[in-house]
């Protein structure tokens, strides 16, 4: 058994950000565990532009962004473990983890866990038909291509219109696969605007609304889905398939934090996020346990990733040091048109200079506003042309709101007319 | 011309019209909107970002990006010139790849440190 002030699970943007921060905080011994054989994270195949234009003011390419994280961490005096994964983690924060080199145990004065997020398989999906090869999720794609070098087939489609599978059809039509179709089972995509611009429309891909795979042909490898539109309650139109020939069929249809190790130290998770439930700390319902990155909740922007973890890191360095975080605290509720708001109760009195909270609202809403109510009285409106799901909001709000009311029960953040 | 905006999730569906000098732009809700039209009617660009084949190194594809945008109708030609294209580790973001890609003046550079690994 060995002892380490903060040990830190998964070495993606989140965890590294966390580690300068514990260390940045003055924890002594900062270990960021990580299973694969370099740090970055997801970010390593995510090889196009767009990622640090709110940190650094320029567009980077995710390798870039997360190499600028990995030289201030190598030169940090923070030790990093990688080829080696977490299996176990007790609510006691000793952990277990396996390497090449064999087991070994872990007892932490605090945990972050920054273990990302994975996407939702086939399995959830239901799609009838075979189960040929040449179906994928568009992440794994993305590897196969960005990383290994090799093209996961000629003829694709793609289902589901969230970025990966945006960036991903690009990705395909650059590298001389032919895309027939973006099948999107609801009226819009999740996707960014741009994306479908220059993912999909630069390259004459269409996007196919309302429609999604309603059959899978082949017997070894795949051959051919159908596609059928859907009605306003999401079921297929009978008379609507049309069969699209293909050897690739890649699924982008979600992101679920990863956490089973969190569920193993008890950490409880919230139904709206699949992430833990955390306080204005980021810290879990297990004490000396925090959360971030996607593991926490799925962001679009890593920019924000790292500036959650970053604060993440510090607290963990501060409970390691003995700083308790528990204590009364106000519940966050997320109000009408809002699906969840990060984080999940705030203690006044560890409020600092402001307050950021994180959230997502239900469904796209032009010419509304965002509105802030603590104890019944509102404190806070922001007024925007378009509120859309696949945009995460931020809100800020001043330590002074939180000095002036250190007893306050409950902050309600709905969206309203403007 | 119809150019939807980009740069917000509004997604303005714009107009534009060219007489001569003169470029006008209806349906935008804000100037970010104009100014995107006119670049992407007068010369639309893009970043391109792909890989080259590597060696020596733990993975077999090197990340590389255009180190500026380059116009859109070359995009393919970028990609076309890089086919074939192998390096070697150990490469530091920034290296130069490919000088000149494709004559549109712009260089293809390296996006990720690769360590050597025989
Ligand atoms: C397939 C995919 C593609 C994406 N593409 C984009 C994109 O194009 N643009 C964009 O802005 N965002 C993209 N995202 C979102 C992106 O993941 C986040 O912006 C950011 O990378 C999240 O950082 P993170 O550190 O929380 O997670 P990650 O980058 O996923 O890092 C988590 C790390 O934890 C490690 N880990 C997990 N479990 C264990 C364990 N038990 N033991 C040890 N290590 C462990 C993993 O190996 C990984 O390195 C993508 C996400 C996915 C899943
Ligand atoms: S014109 Fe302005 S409001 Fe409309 S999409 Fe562009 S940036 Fe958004």
């Amino acid at each position: 058994m060995r002892d380490v002030d903060v040990a830190i699970i998964g070495g993606g943007p989140a965890g590294l950000a966390a580690a300068l921060g514990a260390k940045k905080a003055g924890a002594d011994k900062v270990l960021v565990i990580e299973r694969d054989r370099e740090l970055g994270g997801i970010l390593n195949q995510c090889i196009h532009n767009g990622f640090g234009l709110h940190t650094f003011k320029e567009e980077l390419t995710g390798p870039e962004y997360s190499a600028r994280f990995i030289k201030e961490v190598l030169s940090g005096d923070i030790e990093t473990s990688l080829g080696t994964m977490v299996l176990e983690l007790g609510s006691d924060r000793v952990l277990k983890a396996v390497s090449a080199s064999g087991i070994q145990e872990i007892r932490a004065k605090a945990v972050v866990l920054s273990m990302g997020c994975r996407e939702r398989p086939r399995g959830a999906l239901n799609i009838p038909g075979s189960r040929p090869s040449g179906i994928m999720t568009a992440g794994t794609a993305q590897k196969f291509v960005n990383i290994d070098g090799l093209m996961p087939g000629r003829e694709a489609v793609i289902l589901g219109s969230g970025d990966i599978g945006l960036i991903m059809a690009r990705r395909l039509a650059l590298e001389g696969a032919h895309v027939a179709a973006v099948a999107e089972l609801m009226p819009h995509s999740s996707g960014l605007k741009r994306n479908i611009v220059q993912c999909l429309d630069d390259f004459g891909i269409p996007l196919m609304l309302s429609h999604t795979v309603v059959g899978i042909f082949g017997k070894d490898r795949l051959e051919g889905v159908s596609i059928a539109q859907v009605d306003s309650s999401l079921r297929p139109v009978p008379g609507t398939e049309k069969l699209f020939p293909c050897d690739t069929l890649l699924l982008s249809v979600g992101l679920i934090p990863e956490n089973e190790l969190s569920k193993m130290a008890g950490v409880k998770l919230s139904p709206d996020t699949g992430g833990p439930i955390v306080n204005e700390s980021f810290e879990t319902s297990a004490p000396g346990v925090f959360a971030c990155g996607n593991a926490l909740h799925v962001h679009d922007l890593v920019d924000f990733v790292s500036e959650e973890a970053q604060e993440a890191g510090e607290n963990a360095a501060a409970y390691a040091f003995g700083e308790a975080f528990s204590g009364s605290s106000a519940e966050v509720v997320p109000g009408n048109g809002v699906r969840y708001v990060m984080p999940f109760s705030i203690n006044p009195k560890k409020v600092k200079n402001n307050m950021t909270l994180r959230l997502r609202v239900t469904a796209e809403k032009r010419n509304a506003a965002l509105v802030v109510k603590m104890d019944g009285e509102q404190v806070l409106k922001r007024k925007k042309m378009v509120f859309a799901p696949g945009e995460m909001e931020t809100i800020s709000l001043s330590g002074e709101l939180f000095a002036k009311r250190p007893n306050i029960s409950r902050i309600e953040v709905s969206l309203e007319d403007k | 011309m119809k150019i939807i905006c980009v740069n917000c999730p509004m997604g303005c569906p714009m107009e534009v019209q060219v007489s001569g000098q003169e470029i006008s732009v209806s349906g935008n809700a804000c100037s970010r909107g104009a100014a995107y039209a006119k670049t992407e009617c007068v010369n639309p660009v893009r970043m391109v970002a792909t890989t080259v084949k590597l060696k020596n190194a733990a993975i077999a594809a090197l990340p590389v990006k255009t180190a500026k945008p380059v116009p859109k109708g070359k995009i393919f030609d970028c990609v076309k010139a890089l086919k074939g294209v192998e390096v070697c580790a150990p490469i530091s973001i920034g290296d130069i790849i490919v000088p000149n890609c494709a004559g549109t003046g712009v260089d293809i550079v390296a996006t990720k440190n690769v360590g050597f690994a025989g």
